[in-house]
């Protein structure tokens, strides 16, 4: 942190900004303060992010020095902007498109008054940029590209092997990394699996046993602990995982986590037929007053007393992870029936259920912005809609905060400890 | 945060990228109680050599290892030393000898494997597996630093500017003897908030021509003093070795470059100023060699001549100056230099512009902290383009300290006297 020692400070109408570490993990926290205002002097901290579309995001509170002249992050309270109160990582989890105008690049800027807008017109009174990096060093990227099966291998540094995670992501477009990326930066071989791709695999062959080949590839590569392995699935992901987790006689992990997932979605025959029943069901697809598409009555529509996962056959550790206000998937009153479920087969004991209030469906690692709504296309009809995910953002920035160290702690307690780094929180 | 979970040892490198002059908390938990272990460094240089360290421990009854509060028992380094796994490192043994560890990439990061063996071990690491490993990363440049190639007029250099939106005093950054374009100590600077110019001025091509004379130096410093995100009333010279005798010689004569303030490590001002640089390195003819065969140079300036036309009129200097100076400095005669520049200055009346930093023990070659020592090495005497091996002085743990603790004085006499209005962002990092 910074030391006054080594600076005079007489006439010092400098403000200094110091923002560490400048090189941190995703799901690191940083320190921010400002140091050398003038004491009770109104000032905004503001952040800024150019994201790989060029689209502009930032976030901002106002602050009042204190009378030594300084803003301490971690201490101090917002009284207003994007976020308010104490909230150490506001700057990153409430940031938001700005209208119109492997690693991340955030420039964090003090300028004078209390700013809510024309920051870029601003001249600021100091700027320093920070990077948040998806991968710690050494961690390795894997390209797995075996028959028809694809994605990408994060493996921690060192010799190994390390228990695995094979991590499903959930609908949503582009292939996702970062989270495997994490997750070997914590000391998980993880292997990202893309599932979804418009491409080369065809839904018809995303079956149970495009599943099973991906997880027998992570199981027998050289760097994993055999039968040390995780699945780890968020929304439609978390479907794939319950299903594979219940039914199938080759996967068999010794834990799960299930992200915003739901049991009545049938995935046990291909994606393909999973999608033609969400067609036949489009009726059921409600629509908010802001023409906001709300998934998850669509799904408590489908027939599913037959068809959903006998959670009751799950014979691992099982952590699910919902937000409340989940309007994707109906995850709070899936959890409830499974419970239910679990309690009659007698596997009670394995289900671990976090349920965050005011949560939305998206549950990521720590700190990444919230979105209420966004852009999407469905999957089964390739429609363009704006898909309500829920949540409101600072509830849900606390979701994501605390839901990602109790998922790395249920890993690490089920797969044993990582030999290799360990980052403090 | 931490899990109860079995034996498995947790290294843990805290943070896992850093920058070259912060310190790493390294931990190891989960050991046995009173275990015996060893930690380790590893690095592979640019030129493909290895350089290690290590530290023997014993865990604490909590089965914890500590390094910023444990004593290493032995190994490179002993005793309580937060940072020994760096400035300690050596050349594995086998090594090609004279080694010398430079960065000159410094857009990559250094790149280190902290790992911890179980036992006391000194060699054979290689063929051991350690108990657990982590990798970290020491950049020379924080984020958003950017780097400019100067080529301007015939001035070769790197710029390297810190981020947002300026101004930033400037430096104008010069090397020693060894020559060429070496960007490492400028990039650091910059992430400390000062325009920071590493200037080339002693390549193969320059010495054959009479081009490198004080004009050289003037203009590239006017083409850093000219930038658009330069202060152009913020400006400091920083020499090391024979860079030192380049900034004396400018900061006293000079009508262009008039510096707010200058910094010389390992330097002297015992340097024949209206010759060129060829005609300096032809002089140069009084070496020694000792029983090692390596090097000593610091004889040729002496005695301290008393005839003015040897040695550059500090009396002349207008403003704060700072001297670096090893105890044990066997390139240069440093200490005897920077007493005689003493005396001439409290007869020219301006000896309250002098501050003089002394580290027994130290050898010449001053330079960030924590990179490593080396008594001696490979080097290539311009002029006579002979390849020998330089004696530079110290003892690794007293120049280990000197580097530390003269860059945190060097930094806070920078922003002293460059340090000004309010556009500026500075990250005080120490």
């Amino acid at each position: 942190m910074y030391s006054n020692r080594s600076v005079s400070t007489q006439k010092r109408t400098c403000p200094l900004l110091s923002v560490q570490p400048v090189r941190g993990l995703l799901d690191e926290k940083f320190q921010i303060a400002v140091t050398n205002l003038p004491p009770n002097q109104k000032v905004t901290l503001h952040s800024l992010h150019q994201s790989d579309d060029k689209d502009f995001w930032e976030a901002f509170g106002h602050y009042v020095s204190d009378e030594h002249g300084s803003v301490t992050g971690f201490k101090d309270e917002s009284l207003g902007g994007t976020y308010d109160g104490t909230e150490p990582m506001g700057l990153l989890w409430s940031m938001r498109p700005i209208p119109g105008k492997k690693c991340d690049v955030v420039r964090i800027s003090v300028y004078s008054g209390h700013l809510s807008q024309g920051f870029s017109q601003q001249t600021p009174l100091a700027t320093s940029v920070t990077e948040r990096w998806y991968v710690a060093p050494g961690v390795k990227r894997v390209n797995i590209r075996e028959k028809e099966i694809r994605g990408t291998l994060f493996l921690p540094p060192g010799s190994g092997p390390y228990p695995g995670v094979l991590d499903l992501w959930g609908v949503g477009g582009d292939f996702v990394e970062y989270r495997s990326a994490l997750l070997a930066s914590h000391g998980f071989a993880s292997m990202a699996l893309e599932y979804l791709t418009p491409e080369d695999l065809s839904l018809e062959d995303t079956d149970a046993s495009y599943f099973e080949k991906a997880y027998q590839i992570l199981n027998n590569h050289p760097m994993v602990k055999k039968d040390h392995l995780a699945v780890l699935g968020l929304s439609l992901g978390s479907a794939i995982t319950l299903s594979m987790a219940s039914y199938s006689k080759v996967i068999k992990p010794q834990c799960c986590v299930c992200i915003s997932g739901s049991h009545l979605m049938p995935v046990e025959k291909s994606l393909s037929e999973l999608f033609e029943l969400m067609k036949s069901h489009a009726d059921k697809l409600c629509v908010n007053e802001d023409n906001q598409v709300i998934l998850r009555n669509l799904i408590l529509s489908l027939p599913c007393q037959s068809t959903k996962v006998d959670v009751g056959r799950i014979k691992c550790p099982l952590l699910l992870v919902n937000g409340d206000d989940d309007q994707t998937l109906p995850a709070v009153e899936s959890a409830e029936d499974m419970a239910m479920m679990m309690e009659k087969a007698g596997n009670r004991h394995l289900l671990e259920i976090l349920m965050y209030p005011d949560a939305g469906h998206l549950i990521e690692p720590p700190y990444s912005p919230h979105f209420r709504a966004t852009n999407y296309k469905l999957e089964w009809t390739k429609e363009k809609i704006v898909m309500l995910w829920g949540g409101q953002t600072k509830p849900h920035a606390y979701a994501q905060e605390d839901a990602w160290k109790k998922i790395l702690a249920f890993l690490w307690q089920h797969l044993s400890a990582p030999v290799s780094t360990v980052t403090s929180f | 945060m931490l899990t109860e979970v079995g034996t498995c040892p947790l290294l843990s490198v805290q943070p896992s990228r850093a920058q070259v002059d912060e310190k790493v908390q390294i931990v190891v938990m989960n050991l046995l109680p009173n275990q015996k272990v060893t930690l380790h460094s590893l690095h592979q240089s640019e030129d493909k050599d290895f350089w290690e360290a290590f530290g023997h421990y014993i865990s604490d009854e909590y089965g914890t290892v500590t390094v910023a509060k444990d004593e290493s028992l032995g190994g490179t380094y002993e005793g309580t030393e937060q940072m020994g796994l760096l400035w300690s490192m050596r050349p594995i043994p086998g090594s090609r000898p004279g080694l010398r560890l430079r960065k000159m990439n410094i857009l990559t990061p250094i790149v280190i494997h902290i790992s911890v063996y179980g036992g006391h071990l000194s060699q054979g690491f290689s063929q051991q597996t350690p108990l657990a490993t982590s990798v970290t990363e020491r950049w020379y440049v924080a984020p958003g630093v950017q780097r400019v190639n100067i080529r301007e007029n015939g001035v070769r250099g790197t710029l390297f500017l810190p981020p947002g939106p300026g101004l930033y005093p400037g430096v104008l950054d010069l090397w020693g003897g060894g020559g060429g374009l070496v960007e490492y100590r400028s990039g650091l600077l910059a992430s400390h908030g000062f325009a920071s110019m590493a200037l080339e001025y002693l390549g193969p091509e320059d010495l054959r021509t009479a081009d490198v004379d004080v004009s050289y130096f003037e203009k590239a410093y006017q083409i850093l003093q000219n930038h658009p995100k330069v202060q152009r009333d913020r400006m400091a010279m920083l020499g090391l070795s024979f860079g030192s005798a380049v900034t004396l010689s400018m900061a006293a004569y000079s009508k262009v470059i008039k510096p707010q303030c200058c910094v010389c490590i390992s330097g002297s001002h015992v340097f024949p100023v209206d010759k060129s640089l060829f005609e300096v390195f032809e002089g140069m003819k009084k070496v020694q060699v000792n029983e090692e065969n390596q090097v000593i140079h610091r004889n040729i300036i002496l005695p301290i001549p008393s005839d003015p036309a040897l040695k550059v009129d500090v009396g002349r200097i207008k403003c704060p100056l700072l001297l670096v100076n090893a105890g044990d400095d066997q390139n240069w005669a440093s200490v005897e230099s920077a007493e005689d520049m003493e005396m001439m200055m409290e007869k020219a009346g301006n000896r309250d512009l002098l501050t003089v930093l002394t580290y027994p023990g130290a050898g010449h070659l001053i330079e960030p902290p924590y990179s490593p020592h080396f008594r001696a090495s490979n080097f290539i005497l311009q002029g006579v383009k002979e390849k020998i091996v330089m004696l530079w002085g110290g003892q690794t743990k007293p120049h280990a300290y000197a580097q530390e603790d003269s860059w945190e004085k060097i930094l806070a006499f920078l922003r002293k006297h460059l340090y000004f209005s309010s556009n500026f962002a500075v990250k005080a990092k120490l």
